[in-house]
């Protein structure tokens, strides 16, 4: 089995605040995250793709085949957005980066079979560094 | 592009994990100065600015794709590593910093 990842950009806003919190509880918990106008994040993720290898290509994953899927997939969906009115999921969930990248492995694997219809590859891994030191991943079992 | 008939170098960078229990005396898992000599012989000697296509076999028979490459450098690692008691963990190969393989071994 050979896990290959690839990694892309995309740029957008969010704010961080709960409908279901006061406006004092949610800045008291989201502190600078909380305020009013948002602020932006260069994403950089990392997508994991996981399979045999291929004998006759050498290969376990074709890397254009996940660009063509990230491309439509996350990237023209996220990218250069303000997260938090621009997403009908942010409608309802905190766009928190845990948020973002479990949204991401949900799209990812919905439209997987459209790139990639064979048994192998599997989707592995989805890691989104929000900052160089704030980093999420969501893998295959934690749905 | 990558099946250019004249082919195209990258600058491959390879991160070799092993794993096991300290060693009880020295604290180590492996003496990494013994890692850096077997990576050297086994890997770089071998790979560093050659035509893998034609200079590195088994890439005259395989298609040297950054899969493959992963495990021929697990292959030439594995049992030279073992004369020591290292443990192989994973190989990974970077083909450029946005595209990287890991391989874990035929186990895994």
């Amino acid at each position: 089995m050979i896990r290959v990842t690839r990694k892309y950009r995309f740029s957008s806003s969010h704010r961080l605040h709960a409908n279901r919190l006061s406006d004092a509880e949610n800045a008291s918990l989201y502190g600078k995250c909380n305020n009013p106008y948002g602020h932006g994040h260069d994403y950089e993720i990392e997508i994991s793709a996981r399979g045999p290898l291929e004998p006759r290509s050498g290969r376990a994953v074709d890397p254009a085949a996940l660009d063509r899927l990230v491309e439509e997939q996350v990237l023209r969906t996220f990218d250069h957005t303000y997260l938090n009115s621009e997403s009908a999921i942010f409608q309802e969930l905190v766009p928190t980066t845990e948020n973002l990248a479990r949204a991401v492995y949900t799209r990812l694997q919905a439209s997987w079979n459209s790139v990639f219809p064979g048994p192998w590859p599997v989707l592995d891994k989805v890691r989104i560094a929000e900052t160089p030191r704030n980093i999420f991943e969501v893998s295959e079992n934690d749905g | 592009m990558a099946a250019n008939p004249h082919g195209h170098g990258h600058n491959y960078v390879v991160d070799i994990t092993l794993e096991g229990e300290p060693d009880p005396v020295t604290g180590m898992v492996l003496d990494l100065k013994k890692l850096k000599d077997v990576v050297n012989r086994e890997v770089i000697t071998s790979y560093d600015h050659r035509f893998l296509n034609y200079e590195v076999p088994p890439f005259d028979r395989v298609v040297p794709t950054p899969e493959n490459i992963a495990i021929d450098i697990w292959k030439r690692l594995q049992p030279q590593l073992a004369k020591d008691g290292g443990r192989l963990h994973a190989v990974r190969i970077y083909e450029t910093p946005d595209l990287f393989v890991d391989y874990f071994g035929e186990a895994a």
